[in-house]
């Protein structure tokens, strides 16, 4: 049997249920992205995980909030591939659509997109493929990695795979619950347990 | 100028899965042993549940010597360099990567030692493949027993044994060879999926088991059992479970007051005299040259240092490097890290979310020459390991099947229903060494003192890549029988890469002529230079190697215990 907290059921209580149109109520300042930079992104990693019928995506786990922080730290040696990428994505937009790519309709957007994934696009400096791939492995990480990193926001990417949350011992009356379905997700970040917060040296890992 | 430190016993570079092991019986017998560790200690505060931060990021870590050395690797000495990676496959801490290594813990078969003489024998001496420098191990599979056994029960390992002196137990491996007694502790626990599994692979008439681990399926020398948390991929044990030698063995040494662990030491040199025994150990700390002399020093760095070390060393005794005058350190170079693995898509929950990768079923019926290879055009075969283990990031990338696009609202759709219902099957496979693959140093690339890094120069060939193809038809049997309703394989090996799985380089054997060490890991041509870890593996078996290095480190460390005197020349 697994244990939830009252103040579990609380914070699972208080996820923003899904809304078509959802907007994070406060969104954070740029950190490292321009701000004609963050739209295109905004606009690209909506499409990859978009937010749609099946629930809240990529938006409302504000993975292009996650990227644009971790562009500062973990993630630095990626800035000048965005800067680059971006831009080049943009104007292929325009050239082969005929409009700045955050005002393309999704359609469009997934037209434009789909041809740098495919490597067919033509204007960037490297591999438009290359490219794709990196943003998509970001915003896999920015809506399924940790929150503490910034994304995942309300844990929405864990619910989207129906992951049941960081649980530090799981025993085998554990795991029986899970497969008979009945393991609630615990809505936990690795970084809400106690051991965790001070590393042995000293601090918690660059976000 | 470097400060000369006072002489020990035993140097050991490199305080690991290997070194950390050596350690032990040395101290126990009194000899005064220094370990020169590059990293520092870590703890189980630094061992957060964090899935971002373990496999895509790198792992937690105090220092980043070994992130700096990182090998460069091209297919063959025609072919281009390929991109280098930016993760070092080990890590730099007391204990190393066995801190958050799958902790996989295999014996090798008895085939495994007599590759050469059982083929031969079986099938004619035309079967070995054309250009392989493979070569029967000095002993066999008894000699190593006692070593295993003693290295199962000091660090601990859960698993069931298939043959004890000879009963077979059909609920473990039929095919392992004879152990002189049980695992200390039970195999990990089992699931649904793992159960379903265990029962397909049943009905197609093979023998499958839960694999061993160096992970505490109950409370075991007053650490914790395990927590089945499902970050044991890449990430080391906040219970202490995952039986490190940071936990075990080196904490064991040094309550002896024989063991000194000196952290945040980068090994530079191995020092040489002019007789050709080796003196000490040159090493930078925090800006600072120190040497430290010692009467033995053990190399225990990893196949990939353990070698560029030896090439680095250069002395009028040894001018094409240290223990090198027969021009072998790098020969005989291989990593059975293939690929070519299978995934399934299932159509219910396989619940794999906490789980670890040394959960698992194995099936060892296709490995090594269990089967009658006559009608076959190689020979070797593969172990097929299915496991429990999943995380999030992990599973949003999970293989579509043909089934939905990589991204957009029909793989939305897709991943809502299946991120967990796939399985990617580990198949670790016979792999033999080739005269054209090796290790050297690298012409150009250096490290930031200036070093060259190390050189991989190995592709997979013939008898590898139809082995490959051999053990994917099995596991795609194996998985449809446990009703899997999609398939997908990767492609089969082309170029090594650099890799967790490296052996050779310092092979171990009696001719002088084609090995680096003798039977007890000792240098042919440097008597008291000892070699620790995979480096010194003839022959990979389909199986993990680190308790293989470890029963070797341990053997090399108790020969020169018993035989101090004569080895140490006091």
């Amino acid at each position: 049997m697994t244990f939830i907290s009252r103040r579990d059921l609380l914070k699972a209580a208080a996820v923003v249920p899904f809304a078509r149109g959802f907007q994070p109520a406060a969104r954070p300042p740029l950190e490292n992205l321009t701000a004609t930079e963050m739209e295109i992104l905004d606009a690209v990693v909506a499409r990859l995980i978009p937010t749609d019928a099946s629930g809240p995506g990529a938006t409302e786990a504000m993975a292009a909030h996650y990227i644009d922080h971790a562009l500062g730290g973990p993630l630095a040696a990626s800035r000048q591939a965005y800067a680059t990428g971006l831009a080049a994505l943009d104007r292929f937009a325009r050239s082969s659509r005929g409009a700045a790519f955050a005002k393309l309709t999704p359609a469009d957007q997934d037209a434009v997109l789909t041809t740098v994934e495919s490597g067919a696009a033509t204007g960037f400096t490297g591999s438009p493929a290359g490219f794709f791939a990196m943003v998509l492995g970001h915003t896999h990480q920015g809506t399924f990695g940790d929150p503490y990193y910034g994304g995942n926001a309300n844990f929405v990417g864990w619910d989207l795979v129906n992951y049941p949350g960081v649980r530090t011992m799981v025993s085998a009356a554990d795991q029986s619950s899970l497969e008979s379905k009945m393991m609630r997700p615990n809505h936990k970040s690795a970084y809400d347990y106690e051991f965790t917060k001070a590393s042995g040296q000293g601090r918690g890992p660059a976000r | 100028m470097a400060t000369r430190l006072k002489e020990t016993d035993v140097v050991i570079i490199g305080l690991g899965a290997a070194g950390g092991v050596a350690a032990l019986p040395l101290a126990q017998a009194g000899i005064d042993v220094v370990g020169l560790e590059a990293g520092t200690w870590l703890t189980r505060k630094d061992f957060a549940p964090d899935e971002l931060r373990n496999n895509y990021r790198g792992w937690p870590q105090g220092i980043q010597k070994a992130n700096q050395e990182i090998p460069t690797s091209r297919a063959n000495a025609s072919s281009p360099t390929s991109p280098r990676g930016t993760i070092h496959p080990m890590q730099n801490a007391v204990g190393g990567t066995s801190l958050h290594y799958w902790a996989q813990s295999w014996r090798l078969n008895p085939w495994d030692f007599r590759v050469v003489s059982e083929t031969k024998k079986r099938y004619g001496a035309s079967r070995i493949p054309r250009g392989s420098t493979v070569e029967d191990w000095p002993f066999g599979l008894e000699e190593l027993e006692p070593y295993y056994d003693k290295v199962e029960y000091e660090i601990g390992v859960s698993g069931q044994a298939g043959n004890v002196n000879g009963t077979i137990d059909p609920k473990g491996n039929p095919f392992e060879g004879a152990r002189k007694r049980p695992y200390p502790m039970p195999p990990l626990r089992g699931n649904q999926f793992l159960d379903r599994v265990a029962a397909a692979a049943r009905s197609l008439g093979w023998h499958p088991f839960p694999g061993p681990a160096a992970v505490n399926s109950r409370p075991y020398q007053n650490r914790s059992a395990c927590m089945y948390h499902g970050f044991c991929n890449r990430g080391g044990c906040h219970v202490d479970a995952k039986n490190s030698t940071a936990v075990t063995t080196i904490p064991r040494a040094q309550a002896t007051g024989h063991l000194k662990v000196v952290t945040r030491a980068h090994v530079k040199t191995i020092e040489v005299d002019g007789n050709g025994r080796v003196t000490g150990v040159n090493y930078l700390s925090d800006g600072a040259d120190y040497f430290q002399p010692a009467r033995i020093v053990l190399v225990a760095s990893y196949t990939y240092e353990n070698v560029r070390l030896l090439l680095l060393s250069k002395s009028k005794a040894f001018p094409r490097g240290l223990a090198n005058n027969h021009g072998q350190v790098g020969r005989h170079y291989f990593s059975h890290n293939q690929g070519a693995g299978v995934s399934a898509l299932f159509p219910f929950n396989l619940n794999a979310w906490y789980g670890l990768p040394a959960q698992g079923i194995a099936v060892d019926n296709w490995a090594d020459d269990n089967f009658d290879h006559g009608g076959l055009d190689f020979i070797g075969g593969g172990n097929m390991w299915v496991y429990s283990d999943r995380r999030p990031i992990a599973a949003a990338g999970m293989n579509t099947f043909g089934r939905a696009p990589a991204w957009g609202s029909a793989w939305k759709t897709f991943i809502r229903e299946n991120a967990d219902r796939s399985n990617t099957a580990y198949i670790q496979k016979t792999t033999l060494p080739y005269e054209d693959n090796y290790l050297d140093l690298d012409p150009e690339v250096k490290d930031p003192l200036g070093y060259p890094v190390c050189r991989v120069t190995a592709e997979f060939k013939e008898n590898e890549r139809q082995v490959g193809a051999f053990m994917q038809d099995k596991m795609e049997q194996w998985y449809r029988e446990a009703g899997a309703i999609a398939i997908q394989r990767a492609p089969l090996g082309g170029a090594m890469g650099v890799t967790t799985h490296a052996y050779g380089g310092t092979r171990m054997g009696d001719n002088i002529e084609t090995n680096v060490v003798d039977r007890w890991g000792f240098a042919h041509e440097a008597p008291n230079l000892g070699i620790l870890g995979a480096s010194v593996m003839g022959t990979s078996g389909a199986r993990n190697p680190t308790l293989t290095a470890q029963a070797l480190a341990w053997r090399t460390a108790d020969h020169l215990a018993k035989n101090w005197k004569s080895i140490a020349r006091t």
